[in-house]
């Protein structure tokens, strides 16, 4: 037994670099004025981080000195993995990334990809992805908003509005059968139409869910409590947002309009009328009012496009691309050929390379590809927004309380998907 | 006036001559190489000129081809975008195969600091003056640069995938 502890004592948590170069500081400070600090692991496991990331916080006593993040337990090799697939199979990694709004990263790789081939994509299907992306990023900012509240101790909220992001996993079951991982639509557009089930779905989403919204609006956004935890929390300029790379909601609470949706119209956005709501001061309370109003902006989208929805075909003419229905493929030799084409990966793809972006639930998601005319991607980057915008979080936190950063984190909606890819 | 890609090419190469090269249009976004030499300094001159105005580092990715000759088999491939002009554009540096390295622009961007650690765990390309160059997604004890095209991710031995079956003379897609 002896043998055993003292061999656990000598084994090296992972954090131990860190807690090294932490051991300087402590010395530092006990010198300095005999106040001693301490070392904090918050996570990797933590039921306040949500999800699986760990920071080592340097604290004096509930301050915070340092933080340094530990990255990866979640890798998944996505980008090693895309390297051996064919085009078409590569959705399923991007529902993996940010899967809180898994359709708007679906809907990104499907642009990216006919604007590589040059496929010009029916009306009617870009105002359905339109209506899906919002849909998403709806229940995107939904979840962080509701789940914000009740890291700073109101669940009622909570309790109000998380089933409307059950009556959205409905719709999207309705459309491709799945809820969390979605992966849904095709090269060119839709697997099937869109079946009158789903659109009343939709119809009495857009009924009951504003209502919902708004009593979730009247019981947190002025309460004070809340108002006191978010207002100053985690604050950080618009220059030092941009030159950390921060995009979506929290680059806007800082006061910057950058919105991949205005600035590179992509799946028709140009054609709805959409206002891009901006914070101040970049803290804990802006980003929470950004989200908030964002989803009311979402809701019109959805409304303008529900609206001007034109009739035509749910997916392009590219039988190159495109499965053929399976009646053609049983009866029909030409169906047959290239379906097995399809199937087998044996669809001609140009070299060349392409980066195309998406306004994704947490900011802007690129992709880039390269490819050397094969079948699979000779290179495919996923510029993840979390990944990039999470590196700010140390200045963001530094000096604050520990409750303030868990809050900090909460609402810079870090998802553990997208982080570590 | 908006900023155009031949603008661009212009002040570009009058400031940087033969370092810059292989300028191209893809999609509407400029491309272009620059040497390793100076890879730090137009980044920081594509940042802080008057005209360019690139004010926001997108993205920065590596690339490998072992197929290309010994001095560029790595590559870093910088995406920048000016968002006053909106205009975006892709920076490229080739690196030499057997100890890839190039300056690091951790100092320019906050945001290059984890792509960069990244791009190292990936590959093993060193970022020259990096904060803190350490792997990020992988273990530390990892010896390999996974992303690197020598590790392949399948059966070796499986060849039912090999594009000669399919009337191309391409590679297997294993290898």
């Amino acid at each position: 037994m002896a043998k055993y502890l003292k061999q656990k004592e000598m084994s090296a948590p992972i954090s131990t670099k860190i807690e090294k170069r932490y051991a300087d500081l402590i010395r530092q400070k006990e010198n300095e004025d005999g106040s001693e600090l301490s070392i904090l692991n918050l996570g990797p496991s933590h039921p306040a981080t949500h999800g699986i990331f760990q920071n080592v916080l340097l604290m004096d006593g509930e301050k915070i000195v340092d933080a340094e993040q530990t990255l990866g337990y979640i890798h998944r090799a996505f980008e090693k993995i895309a390297e051996n697939r064919p085009f078409y199979q590569i959705t399923p990694l991007t529902d993996r990334l940010n899967y809180c709004s898994s359709p708007i990263n679906n809907m990104g790789w499907w642009i990216t990809i006919e604007k590589f081939l040059g496929i010009e994509v029916p009306k009617r299907v870009q105002y359905m992805r339109v209506i899906i992306m919002e849909l998403a990023r709806i229940v995107d900012h939904l979840i962080c908003n509701s789940v914000l509240g009740v890291d700073s101790g109101a669940l009622t909220g909570f309790l109000y509005v998380f089933q409307y992001r059950e009556k959205v996993y409905e719709i999207y079951e309705e459309i491709c059968g799945a809820r969390l991982t979605t992966n849904m639509g095709r090269i060119g557009g839709w697997e099937r139409d869109w079946s009158p089930g789903t659109w009343a779905k939709i119809n009495a989403f857009m009924e009951e869910f504003p209502k919902a919204w708004e009593e979730f609006n009247q019981l947190l956004t002025r309460n004070t409590i809340f108002m006191h935890r978010c207002i100053n929390c985690g604050p950080i300029s618009a220059e030092r947002a941009i030159s950390y790379g921060f995009t979506g909601p929290n680059l806007r609470a800082a006061g910057v309009d950058y919105d991949v949706r205005k600035m590179n119209p992509y799946s028709s956005y140009e054609d709805f009328e959409f206002d891009v709501p901006v914070g101040k001061t970049g803290d804990t309370y802006d980003r929470y009012m950004v989200r908030n109003e964002e989803v009311i902006q979402s809701l019109r989208i959805i409304r303008q496009a529900l609206d001007k929805m034109p009739e035509g075909p749910y997916h392009a003419d590219v039988p190159d691309y495109y499965l053929p229905p399976k009646h053609e493929v049983y009866n029909n030799m030409e169906a047959l050929i290239y379906h097995f084409k399809i199937v087998m990966g044996e669809i001609p793809v140009p070299k060349g390379e392409i980066y195309n972006a998406v306004e994704g639930g947490n900011g802007e998601l690129g992709f880039y590809l390269i490819s050397d005319g094969s079948r699979v991607p000779f290179r495919l980057h996923f510029r993840r927004p979390c990944f990039i915008y999470y590196q700010g979080y140390t200045e963001m936190i530094k000096g604050g309380l520990l409750s303030d950063a868990i809050l900090t984190m909460s609402s810079m909606n870090v998802i553990a998907g997208e982080l570590d890819a | 006036m908006a900023l155009d890609n031949t603008v661009i090419q212009t002040i570009l190469t009058e400031k940087f001559g033969e370092q810059v090269a292989a300028f191209e249009e893809n999609f509407g976004l400029l491309v272009f190489e620059v040497n390793a030499a100076v890879s730090h300094e137009l980044v920081a001159f594509l940042r802080d000129d008057a005209t360019l105005r690139f004010n926001f580092l997108t993205d920065v990715c590596g690339a490998h081809f072992p197929d290309n000759d010994a001095a560029r088999q790595f590559a870093v491939i910088y995406h920048m975008h000016n968002w006053l002009d909106n205009k975006r554009v892709r920076i490229k540096v080739f690196l030499d195969g057997a100890q890839p390295s190039v300056a690091s622009i951790a100092d320019l961007f906050e945001s290059a600091n984890w792509q960069e650690r990244e791009t190292y765990d990936f590959y093993g390309i060193n970022f020259e003056n990096h904060p803190d160059l350490k792997r990020i997604l992988n273990m530390d004890e990892m010896v390999s640069f996974p992303m690197r095209k020598e590790f392949p991710m399948e059966d070796q031995g499986r060849t039912d995938k090999d594009d000669r079956y399919f009337g191309r003379a391409g590679k297997a897609i294993s290898n």
